[in-house]
């Protein structure tokens, strides 16, 4: 008894870590699932079709290269506008620099589908046709403010007399820029990326109001949600997770023995 | 690197300013501001503006919309939709304290307690994103269907009866009730919950916890009166952070609630998608916005934490 309260709080953040993974369990263990009928909810036999198989459900794969696609180009462009402002927010004063940071955090505070109903009103007013481009403008937009938040921490945590130190050592502006500045902002910049990457990808609701008819990854989920869902999608749900959990763990060892040598 | 633990909290080259610099480097800090600001304002900014005017237009598909200051739309709005809004208020805030009460000992676990198993436990946190979130929804269809193990442990239990008294389940069902929707908020929009109290607890110096501790405190009164008021900019961050997703969401009361179950995104959406009637959407997601930013602004002032933005 004694123990169990000295370990309570362990227990109940296990508890709640179990509660966070179960879910991905369940996606991956329906991965092997031969399902009756159009609905993968109840497990009936163990197979391996589906991951034979990946893409034998029309237009999944589409929609998933077409989703990785956005992903990347909302990356790009979020972190570029994004990682700018940020240095201009952390390095400068200047008239208006409250109002930017309004501007800044406003879509971070405000529901989804606030932004993209008004997104969805602005292009039927101005007749822009849905599709790649518009869904692309809307993911930039929403991805902007996370960058801003991610490099402006770290820009504003470093030494400016590092700086002072290289300019001393007579680097030029330019030099310093790319061998000082740059290194040191540098995972600021690839956290806000990977945020935006990660946050594209998975969208559903702004995508959802600006698609018109084009079919992202979510998209197709949602679809399959109402017709019937494939076992494919859990397939490519795990394997999603698992390249990640990989990806991370690689990270760390990678970090890890740098550290060390 | 030890010189960057002294360094000034702010480093905004102070010397710029002394020296009061030519016109063309004074005008670098716009440059760089002017891509993005410009694309935030004419894609997040004036679509907003767009859409309060749209809620002031009548017309139709057909004859095209125009506006005429149609303000009764408003009051048509919320005379037909106020329970999808209470109910959205009411599910959010729920979530939202689930998240609470569920992240914050996992948070704590991870700054504290965890060792060297604090990068797993924090990659076990973040890597279910990785899988679509409506994947990850639609498994709760399974976890919580009719005749499962959760819902059998549930009932044998006799918490089912709790929660049937209460209106958040109906008989031995759990599927297409309240309890699956706030149980899928909760679940969507924890992680946004725990990643703000872990950076917050972390900051925490532990030996404030051995002086607590030294001055005879008992670890509940350490708690209580040390760790939790530290962690209060964490608590405020990821309650907004959970609350406002959770209040404007419409895919947890699609996908595991029933008709009975629908909230406020439910309506925009379908106004704006199936139904195609823009002013009542717009307007409702004006309402929306509006009673969102004006809970959020109070909230910030009452925890006295303005620094947050």
């Amino acid at each position: 008894m004694r123990w169990l309260r000295r370990n309570a709080v362990v227990i109940a953040g296990l508890l709640t870590l179990a509660y966070l993974i179960l879910p991905n369990v369940i996606v991956m263990v329906f991965s092997f699932n031969k399902p009756n009928g159009r609905f993968n909810y109840e497990w009936q036999r163990f197979s391996t079709d589906a991951w034979t198989d990946p893409c034998g459900v029309a237009d999944l794969c589409g929609s998933l290269g077409l989703s990785l696609q956005i992903a990347l180009w909302a990356t790009i462009g979020a972190t570029v506008l994004g990682t700018l402002i940020a240095f201009a927010l952390a390095r400068y004063r200047f008239r208006a620099r409250s109002s930017v940071n309004t501007l800044i955090f406003l879509p971070m505070a405000m529901p989804e589908v606030v932004m993209a109903a008004s997104l969805a009103t602005l292009f039927l007013n101005m007749g822009i046709q849905f599709g790649f481009w518009t869904i692309l403008i809307a993911h930039i937009m929403f991805c902007l403010s996370f960058v801003v938040t991610a490099v402006k921490a770290r820009v504003m945590s470093m030494d400016p007399r590092l700086e002072q130190a290289a300019q001393d050592l007579y680097a030029t502006p330019v030099q310093t820029f790319l061998k000082v500045t740059l290194p040191i902002a540098a995972p600021g910049i690839a956290a806000g990326a990977l945020l935006s990457f990660a946050l594209s990808f998975d969208d559903f609701i702004i995508t959802n109001f600006n698609a018109g008819s084009t079919v992202t990854f979510p998209m197709f989920v949602w679809g399959s949600a109402q017709r019937g869902t494939p076992v494919q999608i859990n397939v490519i749900g795990t394997a999603m997770f698992l390249i990640a959990v990989l990806c991370v763990l690689g990270g760390q060892l990678f970090t890890g023995r740098r550290k060390r040598s | 690197m030890s010189a960057a633990t002294q360094a000034p909290p702010e480093p905004t080259a102070p010397a710029l300013e002394v020296r009061k610099p030519p016109t063309r480097k004074r005008l670098v800090p716009y440059w760089l501001l002017l891509p993005g600001i410009l694309w935030l304002l004419v894609f997040f900014a004036a679509p907003l503006v767009y859409q309060a005017s749209t809620s002031l237009q009548t017309g139709s598909l057909e004859e095209g919309f125009k506006v005429t200051w149609h303000i009764a739309t408003y009051w048509d709005a919320l005379g037909e939709y106020w329970p999808q809004f209470v109910r959205s208020v009411a599910f959010a805030a729920i979530a939202t304290l689930l998240c609470l009460v569920l992240g914050y000992p996992l948070a704590y676990l991870i700054a504290f307690k965890a060792g060297r198993w604090r990068n797993v436990v924090m990659i076990l946190v973040i890597a279910p994103f990785f899988t679509s979130f409506l994947i990850r929804t639609l498994a709760w269809k399974t976890i919580l269907a009719d005749g499962g193990p959760v819902v059998g442990v549930l009932n044998s239990l006799h918490i089912l009866d709790v929660t049937s008294a209460i209106g958040l389940t109906e008989g031995t069902r759990v599927l297409a009730t309240p309890l699956a929707v706030v149980c899928g908020l909760t679940y969507n929009f924890l992680p946004f919950m725990i990643l703000p109290l872990y950076t917050c607890l972390e900051r925490i110096d532990p030996r404030l916890h051995e002086a607590a501790g030294d001055l005879y405190a008992k670890p509940a009164t350490t708690f209580r009166r040390v760790t939790f008021p530290l962690s209060m900019p964490g608590v405020v961050a990821g309650t907004l952070l959970t609350f406002i997703p959770a209040a404007g969401d419409y895919i947890n009361a699609e996908l595991l609630g029933s008709t009975d179950q629908k909230m406020i995104g439910n309506v925009i959406q379908s106004q704006f998608l199936r139904v195609l009637d823009y002013p009542t959407a717009a307007a409702l997601s004006f309402i929306l916005m509006a009673a969102i930013l004006a809970m959020v602004t109070i909230y910030i002032r009452k925890s006295g934490t303005e620094d947050l933005v």
